[in-house]
């Protein structure tokens, strides 16, 4: 053969146009590009313009051509006519559908909103769905965020006005040393792995605190192999062997954090553990000035760390003489905690020793001024380079909240909070606890809830309770038992309704949640509780609306769905009312727009609450003639006002001057403008802003202008949160409203003002020496939730998920490759296979999340490796502890945010016969959909 | 037999660094979608939702423990792709001239027009980087994009190969490693690139970073100093915090 090279066409024709969207393949969204050809989706890349993934794009979200033509996809609205769980559907009209949810909903809105349970999964649109629920009246209402990470979020916003992910980020720019604990894949997914990237070209180092190793942890400089459920304690012994060596920054503490006020040190006073406050209620610091008491927040007041004050026979001390008492104790020596951590004594201080070496002798300085709140000018910046991210790994635990708050104390003694080479706040973070609503529950007949459901308690008084002490909410969020529950708590629901307890429902009515699987603790259990009859026949629930794109498993359980469109077919805004994309040095807001329309009968979901909400009457969605006030999402997203000036997108509104940016009018043309900018918009924080928000005024004055709050608001951390001693205080008989008597020893010991540890819950319902092995999930990278194995491309990259054992159980059981075993703990069992891994803990085993499958969903054949060999750790976790013979049953939460303790989980192991299947198998559903092609060849160019 | 055309002065290529590759598909999932779309027949899927889902992909990322005779066991992410070697086995062992090496960027492409399907190219090739599509019976590999990189009809900065723009951990590096010069081939050299299976005598173009030592042991003796401890108890502590204090700026009165 010659050497003739073949004619090659090297500028081959790309796409006709290219539109500019938000993906949402996770959570995460990203901007993307949807090249198009001939009006179909060609080819999907990262927006280079976009703040969040700046052109990069995961695996997910460059397999989104595959999800948007998935043969999973609902094509009309459906009615059960089979028992429910058959999967048996008929396609019914939108006129049809709305008027069979109008005739459940109108009833109840008119005699007890409370029987209407509206819970949202993993959507984007709380904002929007909150006011449609608080329109409805119902107290009922709440998004996922309770089977997710609300103790991330919960402690962060208790601690400091903001937490991680969608409220802050590590200091890429600058910081020396990242320290990554357990984190879900997608919380944040591209920006971590740009992060990682970044540091690592600039030879910083990264640690790694996970039992597994794999992913992120695989390339961390140092990888950690903790045992789960101890890393507050483990957190602990690092502020143990700082506080120990006094390297902390004293003067970040004393000016910017509550370390400086005094506190009631009387045990016999009804104020023990309250701050010293003034006439005006201000929490009171001795000023180093005049030595004596002066507000926090006095002009030039130098807050002191160290004096005491006494006054009438009370001394009062100030938090960080508490914090010394606490954490000073030998019982938080490494030494004592390397066993239960599973980490050495000598690696837990030399970790400490590099963070105090890092922070403090390779400390940055910018030469920037800037003004604080108390009027005081400082010339430069200092840096603590150190940073941390943390998602879910550390939050789902029974312990989680004070972990989380254990990490931002740590963070924050080292004066690495919004500081150069830190964690800095993305806008309109940060925000404290007290400048959040508080949680409304007061229900009328007919009229809306008297405000928002979701908020922050800062004492008993705030609790969703009735006259007789019980819980208002169906879930029981804001009340004894996890008082600080700012989530909601989702997976509560269904047991909850089923029981009747607090009360019965009439129709649950969710969006975009898989509860009938992996959503779920006890999917068994679930499943009965949806499909559960009364001796007449009726079902326990009585209806069951669900709202979702996909034929999911949880489709099968309910009476009427309603057909959402894919995300490249509908609006959508990430809105600063909601949970924002902004980045540290800027607010930034993205919409999605229909870059193709649907080619089936399926809507928008919060186009169809649009409608619904105008059907029944709903305030906020009909005018004053009656009429419907929002045709569609577009509508809503362009004209509803949520205070003055400020609405959904905080983009291109009308201002007197033409468009601006934050507070303004209305702009019809707003959608379109977004559309011509990419999708998104974006404002940059000023230069002298950029650090320091919290107690910066430069930050403050900007981010009234821009409309995140209306006034300034400066305030300093809380290393003691005041309301958690309330919550003690009530446990301890102080107070008008007082916890029954059952819970009083829990608050009492978990509701500490200061973070503290204890061992997750599970290990004190569950003999730890029958169910020695700890037991967790992770969510790979190329898939999300259940949403991955529709998809022809990921699911080959994961199509079937083993448990993952460590060498030491591998070995004591003898597994050979191929091998299956019986995993079983104190709530069930499962039967799986095994496979080998030596970088994980020695007692620890975990598999990949959400990868089994039910048979009959997602449009996946029956023989299916998801249906077949998949499998869910879900099985072995139930929504109670097991009884330990008080006569009671306990949550697997935690007691203060009531967030679902996914990872306390224990189990044992044994070596099985192969089953054909793995265990349990159920039933299989009948698929709503049609079946899928056996070869896919998935070009729409010539 | 298909010549070779000796060697190229330009040699286009990836650099792949291990120390940052997490191991999270992207590159896989990009290359996949756009190779579909363009450069000649799509990459078809047998199955896509059956029970042995199988499709033809040119990357692919494999994932392999590595178990120090001392120490911490680590994972590495280690992604795969035609190397476009400078003496390509699957070349020269070609018999209808349809797999052949650019002269102008030593890319190894296959002429889907002239490709039978015999396979001899996938045996000769040491990687296992190449696969022939189920659907149209033809061999596809990595094009290092070159629908991409010279392509007039998309923007400058977007004229690199897909896996490299969509790379969210920047492991990916594209460049001529011909030209000493150029940011791979100085990346290269800055960090130890190598080549893969060298002893196959293939002189690969791409080239793959090592991962840095890990998890050094703890040098207690130098850090040390940093937490000698100021106090044993907490009113040791406020007496220090005293003292501490004073010497803050603005701080002793």
């Amino acid at each position: 053969m010659s050497l003739d090279q073949p004619p090659l066409d090297t500028s081959p024709f790309v796409s006709d146009e290219v539109r500019k969207t938000t993906c949402y393949m996770c959570a995460c969204r990203c901007g993307i590009n949807v090249h198009m050809k001939g009006g179909k989706v060609a080819y999907i890349e990262g927006n280079k313009d976009h703040p969040v993934n700046k052109g990069v794009l995961c695996a997910k979200g460059s397999a989104g051509i595959m999800q948007h033509n998935a043969p999973s996809r609902l094509r009309a609205p459906l009615k059960r006519v089979g028992p429910r769980g058959s999967g048996k559907f008929e396609e019914i009209s939108w006129e049809e559908a709305l008027s069979l949810a109008v005739d459940w909903l109108k009833p109840i809105r008119d005699t007890a909103p409370e029987k209407l349970a509206f819970f949202t999964g993993r959507d984007q649109s709380q904002s929007f769905t909150s006011f449609w629920a608080q329109g409805f009246g119902t107290p009922n209402y709440a998004a996922h965020g309770g089977f997710c990470s609300v103790n991330m979020a919960a402690a962060g916003i208790y601690t400091m006005g903001g937490a991680f992910w969608e409220f802050g980020q590590p200091d890429w720019d600058h910081t020396k040393l990242f320290m990554l604990f357990g984190v879900a894949e997608d919380h944040d997914s591209n920006p971590i792995k740009m992060g990682i990237g970044k540091i690592k070209a600039r030879g910083a180092r990264m640690i790694g605190v996970n039992p597994i190793r794999t992913g992120y942890n695989a390339v961390a400089d140092d990888w950690v192999g903790i045992t789960p459920g101890t890393d507050g304690l483990f957190i602990l012994a690092l502020v143990h062997c700082l506080m120990k060596a006094g390297k902390v920054d004293l003067d970040y503490l004393a000016r910017f954090t509550n370390a400086s006020v005094l506190v009631n040190d009387d045990p016999k006073s009804e104020q023990y553990g309250l701050f010293l406050r003034d006439a005006a209620g201000q929490p009171q610091v001795i000023d180093r000035r005049t030595g004596m008491l002066a507000a926090w927040n006095g002009m030039g007041v130098e807050p002191d760390l160290s004096g005491t004050h006494h006054a009438k026979g009370i001394t009062h001390r100030p938090v960080f003489h508490r914090m010394a008492d606490r954490y000073l104790d030998p019982a938080y020596a490494p030494e004592a905690v390397a066993d239960r951590c599973g980490i050495s004594a000598l690696r837990i201080r030399a970790i400490a020793a590099d963070l105090a070496r890092v922070a403090f002798d390779e400390a940055i300085e910018l030469d920037r001024t800037w003004t604080d709140f108390r009027g005081v000018t400082h010339t430069r910046m200092v840096g603590r380079p150190v940073s941390f991210h943390a998602m879910r790994g550390i939050s789902a635990h029974s312990n989680g909240f004070q972990t989380c708050r254990a990490l931002h104390m740590l963070q924050i003694i080292l004066g690495a909070v919004e500081t150069p080479g830190g964690m800095r706040f993305k806008p309109p973070y940060p925000k404290p606890a007290t400048a959040h609503p508080k949680p409304h529950c007061k229900v009328t007949p007919g009229q809306a809830l008297d405000g928002p459901h979701l908020g922050y308690v800062q004492g008993p008084e705030d609790l969703c309770l009735d006259d007789d002490g019980r819980p208002i909410r169906i879930d029981k969020a804001y009340s004894w038992e996890n008082p600080m529950s700012a989530h909601g708590l989702m997976h509560m629901v269904i047991s909850n309704a089923h029981a009747g307890d607090p009360y019965k429902i009439d129709t649950l009515f969710m969006y975009m949640a898989n509860m009938a699987w992996n959503s779920s603790m006890n999917v068994g259990g679930v499943a009965k509780m949806l499909t559960d009859q009364n001796a007449d026949g009726s079902y326990v629930i009585p209806h069951i609306i669900y709202s979702d794109a996909y034929s999911s498993e949880m489709v099968a359980y309910a009476d009427l769905i309603l057909p959402d469109t894919t995300y490249l077919e509908r609006h959508d805004c990430i809105s600063l009312l909601d949970r924002p994309i902004c980045e540290a040095d800027a607010v930034a807001d993205a919409i999605r727009w229909p870059v193709v329309e649907p080619d089936r009968d399926v809507r928008g979901f919060q186009s169809v609450l649009c409608e619904l909400g105008a059907r029944l009457d709903l305030p906020g969605f009909v005018n004053a003639d009656g009429s419907q006030k929002y045709q569609d999402y577009a509508d809503y997203i362009t004209n509803h006002i949520r205070r003055p000036g400020i609405g959904p997108l905080a983009g291109f509104r009308k201002g007197a001057d033409g468009v601006q940016g934050g507070r303004g009018d209305v702009n019809p043309d707003q959608l379109q403008t977004y559309i011509d900018n990419g999708g998104f918009w974006i404002e940059h924080v000023p230069e002298s802003a950029a650090y320091y928000k919290p107690f910066s005024m430069d930050y403050q004055n900007w981010a009234v202008k821009m409309g995140f709050y209306d006034v300034v608001q400066p305030y300093i951390f809380q290393l003691y949160v005041e309301p958690l001693r309330k919550f003690q205080a009530a446990a301890q008989g102080i107070g008008t409203r007082q916890p029954p008597d059952h819970l009083r020893g829990q608050i009492a010991v978990t509701m500490d003002a200061l973070p503290i540890w204890y061992p997750p819950f599970e290990d004190g319902h569950v003999d730890p020496v029958e169910y020695p092995i700890h037991a967790l999930t992770q969510r790979p990278m190329a898939m999300y939730h259940s949403w991955g194995s529709q998809n022809a491309w990921l699911r080959q990259i994961h199509g079937h998920n083993p448990l993952y054992v460590p060498t030491k159980i591998w070995e004591a059981n003898g597994f050979q490759e191929g091998d299956w075993a019986r995993v079983s703990s104190a709530h069930g069992a499962i039967t799986v296979p095994v496979a080998h891994q030596a970088s994980l803990n020695e007692n620890t085993v975990w598999t990949w999340n959400a990868i089994g499958k039910r048979k009959g969903a997602w449009a996946l054949d029956s023989d299916a490796p998801e249906a077949t060999k998949g499998f869910l750790l879900n099985h072995l976790i139930h929504e109670l502890l097991p009884p330990k013979g008080d006569g009671l049953r306990w949550a697997n939460s935690d007691p203060i945010t009531g967030q679902a303790a996914w990872f306390d989980l224990r189990v044992k192991i044994e070596k099985s016969g192969i089953p054909n299947e793995a265990q349990p198998v159920l039933p299989a559903i009948t698929s709503p959909v049609p079946k899928a092609p056996r070869v896919l060849a998935w070009k729409v160019g010539k | 037999m298909t010549q070779l055309p000796g060697p190229t002065a330009k040699k286009l290529g990836l650099v792949i660094d291990l120390d940052t590759c997490v191991g999270c598909h992207a590159c896989v999932i990009s290359c996949k979608a756009w190779n579909t779309e363009n450069y000649g027949v799509p990459l078809s899927d047998q199955e896509p939702y059956g029970a042995d889902p199988s499709g033809t992909f040119l990357n692919r990322v494999h994932s392999y423990e590595v178990q120090p005779a001392q120490g911490t066991a680590q994972l590495v992410h280690f992604p795969k792709s035609c190397l476009h070697c400078e003496d390509a086995p699957c070349v020269t062992v070609c018999p209808t001239g349809a797999s052949y090496k650019r002269v102008e960027d030593g890319i190894v492409l296959v002429n889907e027009s002239d490709c039978i399907g015999c396979g001899l190219c996938a045996w000769a090739c040491p990687y296992g980087a190449r696969e022939l599509d189920a659907k149209e019976g033809v061999m596809k590999k990595c094009t290092l994009c070159v629908d991409r990189i010279y392509n007039e009809n998309l923007p400058e900065e977007d004229r690199e190969p897909a896996c490299v723009r969509t790379c969210p951990s920047g492991a990916r590096h594209f460049g001529d490693l011909g030209d000493a010069d150029s940011d791979v081939s100085k990346l290269v050299a800055e960090r130890g690139g190598f080549d893969l299976m060298p002893e196959q005598g293939t002189k690969p173009v791409n080239k793959y970073l090592p991962p840095r030592p890990k998890d050094a042991e703890p040098q207690i003796d130098i850090l040390a100093p940093f937490l000698e401890p100021i106090a044993q108890d907490g009113k040791g502590f406020v007496g220090w915090l005293d003292k501490a204090l004073s010497a803050l700026p603005g701080g002793a009165k």
